[in-house]
């Protein structure tokens, strides 16, 4: 039931004194209410739980994931330099079979 | 679409879980607080990819799963008289109460529609002056904002035909119940992403002092429940335990202020007892006093009403992650998602329906 489905901001509107909008997800258009994101802007993706924007999505901050996988990809050959470098060989490799 | 695929790639999960592989050193369990996770882990197999030191245990994120018996046979109750319309999110139907469940009431002729927003039944109020509009508002705090804004809204246009079955339960708490159990053996969390777009992340920073445990604010698809999985296991063989976000994208550590603020405008903090679990302090949202007009407890008088739970359901040592679905007897046999026993059965975000969907047949070798 905490189902937020990330989706972009198509048109913003008043209604019955809230703001609005119609929120886009993958062609499938549905009206949100945008009262508790009511600095969103037309273009930016929000969060939308049962009807409702929660949250505007940080566009720098959705690329923090793939960050990390630079982070790691460092991390590994730094290990495997190590590995190769160690006379025990690959230190990933010999935790697993403990 | 944007915000998901890219959250899904095959070759970057397994970057990530063989990041954990290298990692980890002994074992650990770590508990997924929310349903939606446990969802996305099942059906997407990545417990598999953890190695076999990693235990995710599954918690009691699932409102459906936490709904009193009684509050369900209030509902049934309510939705059986002929002026109401009974307004409910969809996996409520079939959770079954003492005696039926919302969709016999349902097929023996009562007005019983689901909705997709609070908002909507609001509408349907509004477009039927001459009946009683009832929505069944059960959640956590990420559906709190919604059921609160559809409650003042209602106040604010004077729809006295309008009102609302409360059943709303909070996090926070329901951590720390898990904690405080003698059976627990939960080391670390992934807490809920979308609880916390709404919360903040501050109200777990106790938790974590208080209870040693590493807390991580992680999202639904699989490269965020990997990346929440390794960013705990980091923080356990280091012997932190902190709040750390891993779903910056969408949760501030304030959280959404507006939204915050409505929740408080509209309900207060309440014990509440959940399903399968006991009475939890704290627990729960109940109406205001100056909304009680919109109560549908109070509006129908539908205060004593005796209960039974299934004697053979062993959803509350599920929900605190005692047990797995495949522990129990009656899995697959006598309860399943058509004629299920209890609540993780048929919720979108319950254990026994995520391992009856993506896991029947198998053993679960890994308990």
């Amino acid at each position: 039931m905490c189902l937020g489905i990330p989706g972009k901001l198509v048109e913003v509107y008043q209604q019955d004194g809230l703001p609005m909008g119609k929120v886009e997800f993958g062609g499938i258009v549905r009206e949100t209410c945008l009262a508790y994101t009511p600095e969103a802007e037309v273009g930016e993706y929000v969060i939308v739980h049962v009807g409702f924007a929660i949250s505007r999505l940080d566009e720098a901050e959705a690329e923090e994931v793939f960050s990390y996988f630079d982070q790691i990809g460092e991390a590994a050959a730094l290990e495997d330099e190590e590995a190769r470098a160690s006379p025990e060989g690959n230190a990933r490799g010999s935790r697993e079979t403990p | 679409m944007k915000f998901i695929d890219e959250y899904r790639d095959a070759e970057k999960a397994k970057r990530l879980a063989e990041r954990i592989h290298a990692t980890v050193t002994r074992p650990w369990s770590i508990m997924e607080v929310c349903g939606g996770q446990t969802h996305a882990i099942v059906r997407f197999g990545l417990d598999e990819l953890l190695p076999e030191e990693i235990t995710l245990i599954h918690g009691p994120g699932c409102p459906v799963c936490v709904t009193p018996v009684a509050i369900l046979d209030k509902a049934i109750a309510i939705a059986s008289r002929p002026e109401v319309i009974f307004c409910s999110f969809g996996d409520m139907l079939r959770v079954p109460g003492s005696e039926k469940d919302l969709l016999t009431v349902k097929s023996e002729g009562a007005d019983v529609r689901i909705v997709y927003s609070p908002m909507d039944a609001l509408a349907t109020a509004r477009d039927h002056p001459d009946r009683r509009v009832v929505f069944f508002a059960v959640g956590f705090e990420t559906t709190a904002p919604a059921n609160a804004m559809a409650v003042s809204q209602a106040a604010r246009l004077g729809l006295a035909n309008f009102s609302v079955l409360s059943s709303h339960v909070l996090v926070p708490p329901a951590m720390r119940a898990v904690l405080d159990s003698p059976a627990c053996r939960v080391q670390g969390f992934l807490a809920a992403g979308h609880v916390c777009a709404v919360m903040g992340t501050e109200e777990y920073r106790p938790i974590a002092e208080e209870y040693r445990v590493p807390i991580v604010v992680t999202g639904f698809e699989p490269l965020d429940i990997l990346q929440g999985v390794a960013m705990c296991l980091a923080q356990l063989e280091a012997g932190r335990a902190e709040v750390e976000n891993q779903y910056a994208r969408a949760v501030r550590p304030n959280g959404n202020l507006p939204a915050i603020r409505q929740i408080r405008e509209v309900f207060e903090v309440v014990p509440r007892k959940w399903r399968g679990i006991g009475e939890i302090p704290e627990s729960g949202l109940a109406l205001r006093e100056a909304y009680a007009a919109y109560d549908a407890e109070r509006q129908f008088g539908v205060g004593h009403i005796e209960s039974r739970e299934s004697a053979e359901c062993i959803a509350g040592e599920v929900l605190q992650g005692h047990k797995r679905p495949h522990d129990c007897p009656a899995f697959g046999i006598r309860c399943t998602p058509d004629r299920p026993l209890g609540a993780p059965m048929v919720s979108s975000e319950g254990a026994c329906a995520a391992y009856y969907r993506y896991r029947r047949g198998f053993d679960d070798r890994r308990r």
